[in-house]
């Protein structure tokens, strides 16, 4: 790990400003992702900023009817929450389903949406990678590409966003609620968060320098029956093959998003205009654009297979 | 248990107070990591409770919670596994809550109550996880141990407090203890020698005995 100053923020506005203004600054929320990679000398600030004394870690209802959910919420208390698990059930369960315990304990809401790709190439600084060094090539597209993204992807690279949370969030319309350096705030609704890869894939998502996650706002709830599912190599503890976030509606309409195959959460109204002629009809239009690889193929059967149980478990 | 503990004990904390870089609470220091500077230091003191014990360390800022624990105070009872929050062998109960303190920085916890293996028992005086362990055979090397019992205790109060699990059928329904359950919610400790039905047991015990 290479050496870098340390301050705790103790405001927001500080906090924004410190990181524009600082060379090599980064946030560190719960630390989960960022350590992990700057043990590896993959992430490498020179200035860290650590926000967890900031206070924006309560969940609070809007005027609208939906929920305010402070950036440094844990995952932990974000699933327990009552509210949460009675009227947002699908977040719940896609919190639950990722990590362990001990992760969750400490994951933040706006660290979980910005955990950088699970690529194992990406990890193995031996090897090129576009996203870790830009213009070095892909190794995965050639290599080991079982775990990536089938629908998304660019020539330059085809990790996944690995989350489950993103995948909820994306399902319900969720929108981002920042602050700049210069102190100015703005909402960004989950759909344009992130960022496809293109011929950029070092650039994952909107956030300027020094821009500052403040809260994820929920709309008000919006019934319906919620489901999570994920496929993965080992029953717990492990990152999504393919996931699954659904809110079926009794008439059969509804909301999809897919997680683990795409860099970002993966939604398509075209395709939930298809769901209440099942399954197969929705999964084809949602992966129209894909483009697998000889190992990942299995992922598009995959999708179409967990729609089909998803839809099952929604009418039973 | 008989306890050959009670020289190791006397030794580490011998180790402890002749560390160069360990104060006791109350004497002057450099200030926390709020009036550095940038620009300035890549090591801050920090003050944290470690085992009831109240205690200052100046700390390279780079210092993990666990080399903080094993490396400074000499805690060598939390293990090192995989340093990356893929074993549980580092966990750690900081505020009462189990985390990997591999994957979080000592001076991000100023002010903080830190629980390890050391203080939640001590040979002759076991905290009955522990003692359960030993019962039930819930370990063979022990390398992963000290991560499954603090976190199997963290891991009860959460089912006491509520908190829903990936097994939990409703989640509006209040949290059972179950051998699924126990599971799930300890899967984020793993045991290479497998001693997992083991543990489950051990941990049911303990259940059992608080409901
Ligand atoms: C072994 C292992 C297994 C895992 N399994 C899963 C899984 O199955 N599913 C899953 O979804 N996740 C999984 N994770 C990932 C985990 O969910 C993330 O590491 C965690 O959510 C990141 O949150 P954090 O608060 O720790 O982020 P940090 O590591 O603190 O930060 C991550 C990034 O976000 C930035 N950041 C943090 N807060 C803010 C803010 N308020 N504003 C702007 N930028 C900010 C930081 O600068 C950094 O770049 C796993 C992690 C590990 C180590
Ligand atoms: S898929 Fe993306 S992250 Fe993986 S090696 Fe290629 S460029 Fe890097
Ligand atoms: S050493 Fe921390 S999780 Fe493995
Ligand atoms: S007892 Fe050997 S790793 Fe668990």
């Amino acid at each position: 790990m290479r050496a870098f100053s340390y301050e705790c923020a103790s405001s927001i506005e500080t906090a924004a400003k410190a990181a524009a203004s600082t060379d090599g600054a980064k946030f560190i929320a719960g630390g989960t992702n960022l350590l992990d990679l700057m043990k590896l000398e993959i992430e490498t600030p020179t200035h860290l900023i650590d926000v967890n004394g900031l206070g924006l870690d309560r969940i609070e209802p809007t005027p609208e009817g939906g929920l305010r959910i402070g950036a440094l919420v844990r995952n932990t208390d974000l699933a327990a929450d009552e509210r949460i698990r009675r009227d947002y059930g699908l977040l719940s369960r896609a919190l639950l389903a990722g990590a362990s315990g001990q992760l969750r304990n400490r994951a933040t809401t706006a660290g979980n949406l910005l955990q950088r790709t699970r690529c194992p190439y990406f990890y193995d600084t031996n090897q090129p990678c576009n996203k870790r060094q830009p213009g070095s090539g892909c190794a995965a597209i050639a290599g080991f590409s079982r775990q990536l993204g089938v629908v998304g992807v660019s020539d330059a690279c085809i990790a996944t966003h690995p989350g489950d949370m993103a995948v909820a969030m994306r399902a319900l319309d969720a929108v981002i609620e920042t602050i700049r350096a210069d102190g100015t705030t703005r909402s960004i609704p989950i759909a344009d968060f992130h960022r496809l890869p293109g011929k950029t894939p070092d650039i994952e998502h909107v956030l300027e320098r020094g821009e500052l996650i403040t809260a994820v706002v929920l709309p008000k709830p919006m019934g319906g029956k919620h489901i999570y599912r994920k496929v993965r190599d080992r029953a717990s503890y492990a990152f999504a093959l393919v996931s699954v976030g659904a809110i079926v509606q009794p008439d059969g309409t509804g909301r999809i998003a897919v997680g683990g195959i795409a860099p970002k959460p993966w939604r398509d109204e075209a395709a939930e205009k298809e769901l209440p002629r099942g399954a197969k009809a929705a999964s084809t239009r949602l992966l129209a654009d894909a483009r697998p690889t000889e190992q990942n193929a299995f992922k598009i059967t995959l999708v179409e297979r967990m729609l089909s149980a998803v839809l099952a478990e929604a009418r039973g | 248990m008989q306890s050959p503990g009670a020289l190791e004990i006397s030794r580490r904390d011998l180790l402890v107070a002749s560390a160069a870089t360990v104060t006791v609470a109350g004497a002057p220091s450099l200030a926390h990591s709020q009036t550095n500077t940038p620009e300035a230091s890549t090591g801050t003191n920090v003050s944290f409770t470690v085992n009831g014990e109240r205690l200052e360390l100046e700390l390279d800022n780079r210092t993990t919670l666990l080399d903080a624990l094993r490396e400074h105070l000499y805690l060598t009872g939390t293990k090192k596994g995989c340093d990356h929050g893929q074993c549980g062998a580092c966990t750690v109960l900081v505020d009462g809550r189990r985390i990997n303190a591999c994957l979080t920085l000592a001076v991000m916890h100023e002010g903080g109550s830190i629980t390890t293996i050391e203080g939640l028992g001590q040979p002759g005086n076991l905290h009955p996880m522990q003692a359960a362990f030993v019962e039930h055979d819930g370990f063979q090397c022990g390398y992963c141990t000290p991560g499954q019992i603090c976190s199997s205790v963290a891991m009860l109060e959460e089912i006491s407090a509520n908190i829903p699990s990936h097994v939990t059928d409703d989640l509006m329904a209040p949290a059972e203890i179950t051998a699924a359950e126990i599971r799930e919610r300890m899967s984020g400790n793993i045991c290479r020698c497998g001693a997992y039905s083991n543990i489950v047991e051990a941990i049911t015990e303990v259940a059992g005995r608080k409901t």
